[in-house]
């Protein structure tokens, strides 16, 4: 059996955390894996501090990842990043919007899409397999500044 | 019927296993993280649904459709089961003829309430029959489940979620699904009717169907047994077992979805089955409590985990029996009124004014934190009227004339009409104020309608608004005084200050929409998809 990957993202309300999660969500449940998304909405969609749990495998047990236990922490910004440093395990991966060329961004809002990108150079999942999914989870019209954005972060 | 595995969060699986189970009405109230159940269940095709003015009222529309045959859901969020408590608690004695569902959102840890309350001590002090899943498949599952046990008994269930399976995606396998039965009426007087003559056996008959629910629970109940440790035993609920599961994978745990009543003879005979035995259960003590009375051997949980949700690392803890010292995380940024929000205007004014405002449940609730600290109390849904009367009796003059309540449109059809009757009938001797901070929406759950409003759940005209200004000044409201706060600042400082000096009963209504209900609604209007 393998190893449950878990994958933690952090931001403020509004910026689209829940949006990636999803689309991430999407992209390890078409390749057949067992899944769960965790997230705390309600209080902090006026602008407060929110995460995002996804975690992936062949089975899954709680939704949670607690401190010491993420494979992945993705920020949506660098101030968010000592609220939330003490979930990453040892020799865990910190993905960030400086792991990009972030003035490049067509469109400030595509930056969760963009870290996703960033993200994607560490799974093995198709790149073909992300766009699907990003398709699947937004709105036409923004497909194709979201897919730049992801190629963007991405770095290709 | 598909088989095709889906990923949903918790209250889309209540929602699809609501209408899979053949329901004819879903209705409710919204709080956080109830809200999306009958918002999702509405979106299904052929499935009806309505927000009702408060839970009460929520629940009693929902007796209604099962006493006519035919089957409902009720959803609210724990402290919502407060409200609805009176009709749950006599309900339990008459039962149901339809199915009847009751699915309550607890919120350990408090994401977004002002307490952690445990639903679970509701179906023990009604008597009413308590199912509580620990993932999204469960809730499908158990939503279903819920519905066959309270036909089969003719009891209303309980559906216990807790914001984590709520808010939690996981996959779905849905399976058959059943017709909705046609409603029809037939008398049953002293069924229905609680006059003590008729209460007195019901009350009898209730007791001797929780005692068959038992004896089901017992032999059939959704209570699996993993693993087969004969060391290490674990008791656990919802998705406190899976924690439990993980953090201890050598252990043997039973997995309790069905909570009330319990099966203690099962659950006795796990006990035995093992060296030792713990309860994993989050907030209040309930299963241990009632598994200690009946004489099972476990060791007590430590108090330190009543407190807040519990995830594998705390309950490795527990099992460690590790009662150090546990690292608070680091604090976020906390959430605030939205740049343009309209309430800025309205508290930054109460605050140079130099009020003491009795607040209320919503938004506004956020004026509390930084830059405004502008409030005084928050104690429950309307309790911003009643609190400030209070005040306004017992203190003195200088003191009494400063209390205002503070209020948001919707919190006011839900439990702030009962208050002014309050304010009319029992007068304060210098008079009181309520500000009604009108955004038109029940912004802070996710941009609900209400009577106030005049749109039903799915945003459509409903025909009629019930108007703030015209019941206020039809029970007897002194003065009534509406204005835009963000655009009548000198005309709403006037107003709370003659307010405030004279003897008189003053509503002053500070009227402008949320600003996420307008773009919510330009969206519509446009004909996009909205959330």
């Amino acid at each position: 059996m393998s190893e449950v990957v878990n994958v933690k993202f952090a931001g403020l309300g509004g910026q689209g955390i829940l949006t990636c999660t999803d689309i991430l969500g999407r992209v390890v449940f078409d390749m057949g894996n067992d899944v769960k998304k965790a997230e705390v909405h309600g209080m902090s969609q006026r602008g407060g501090s929110i995460t995002s749990d996804l975690r992936f495998g062949d089975k899954v047990l709680s939704p949670m990842i607690s401190a010491g236990q993420a494979d992945f922490l993705i920020v949506m910004g660098e101030d968010q990043v000592e609220a939330n440093q003490h979930f990453l395990k040892e020799g865990g991966i910190l993905v960030k919007p400086s792991d990009f060329d972030v003035d490049q961004l067509t469109n400030k809002r595509t930056l969760n899409v963009a870290l996703l990108g960033a993200l994607s150079k560490h799974m093995e999942f198709p790149v073909e397999q992300w766009m699907d999914a990003v398709r699947a989870q937004l709105p036409e019209r923004l497909h194709e500044v979201n897919e730049a954005a992801f190629m963007l972060g991405r770095g290709e | 019927m598909s088989s095709e595995r889906k990923l949903m969060s918790g209250n889309e699986a209540v929602a699809l296993g609501t209408k899979h189970a053949g329901c004819a009405l879903g209705v409710g109230y919204p709080g956080t993280p109830s809200t999306e159940i009958l918002e999702n269940y509405a979106k299904l095709a052929d499935c009806k649904a309505q927000w009702a003015p408060n839970e009460k009222v929520a629940l009693e529309v929902g007796i209604g459709v099962a006493f006519a045959g035919t089957r409902t859901i009720v959803t609210m969020k724990h402290v919502g089961l407060n409200v609805a408590a009176d009709p749950l608690f006599t309900v339990a004695y008459t039962g149901v003829t339809g199915g009847m569902v009751l699915a309550v959102a607890d919120d350990p840890g408090m994401a977004s309430s002002q307490n952690e309350q445990d639903s679970r001590n509701y179906a023990r002090a009604a008597g009413v029959p308590l199912l509580e899943p620990a993932d999204s498949q469960e809730a499908y599952d158990m939503t279903k489940l819920a519905f066959e046990i309270s036909e089969r008994w003719n009891q209303p269930v309980i559906l216990r979620l807790s914001t984590r399976v709520c808010h939690s995606k996981t996959i779905v396998v849905p399976s058959d699904s059943k017709e909705v039965p046609a409603a029809h009426y037939e008398r049953d007087i002293k069924g229905r009717v609680m006059i003590p003559a008729y209460a007195r056996p019901a009350h009898k008959k209730m007791r001797a169907k929780l005692a068959e629910i038992e004896a089901w629970n017992n032999a059939e109940g959704p209570n699996p047994i993993i693993g087969n440790s004969s060391k290490l035993g674990i008791i656990a609920n919802g998705v406190s077992a899976l924690h439990a599961q993980e953090a201890a994978p050598d252990a043997k745990v039973m997995k309790l979805g069905m909570v009330y009543p319990l099966p203690m003879k099962a659950i006795l005979e796990f006990i035995d089955s093992v060296e030792e035995c713990i309860i994993i259960e989050e907030s209040d003590p309930f299963i241990q409590t009632e598994v200690q009375a009946a004489g099972g051997k476990v060791r007590p949980r430590l108090e330190r985990y009543r407190y807040g949700e519990l995830d594998v690392v705390r309950v490795k803890r527990i099992i460690d029996g590790d009662d150090s010292e546990e690292a608070a995380p680091p604090r976020g940024k906390p959430p605030q009124l939205c740049d343009g929000c309209p309430h800025r205007a309205s508290f930054q004014l109460l605050k140079n004014i130099g009020c003491t405002i009795t607040g209320d449940i919503g938004c506004y609730t956020l004026s509390v934190l930084p830059p405004f600290e502008t409030m005084d109390t928050c104690i429950c849904m309307g309790g911003s009227i009643g609190i400030g009367l209070g005040m306004r009796h017992v203190l003195p003059e200088e003191q009494a004339r400063k209390v205002v309540s503070v209020i948001g449109d919707g919190t006011f059809m839900h439990s702030g009409l009962t208050g002014v009757a309050d304010m009319i009938c029992n007068r304060p001797k210098y008079g009181h104020v309520i500000v009604i901070l009108d955004n038109g929406t029940t912004a802070m759950t996710g941009l609900q309608e209400h009577p106030g409003t005049g749109k039903t759940l799915d945003h459509n005209p409903s025909g009629k608004t019930v108007s703030l200004e015209a019941t206020c000044e039809a029970m007897g409201v002194d003065k009534v005084v509406i204005l835009d706060p963000s655009r009548e600042m000198e005309a709403f400082e006037q107003a709370v200050r003659d307010a405030m000096a004279s003897n008189d009963l003053t509503v002053i209504i500070a009227r402008r929409p949320c600003i996420l209900a307008v773009v919510r609604d330009a969206k519509i209007n446009r004909g996009e998809k909205v959330r």
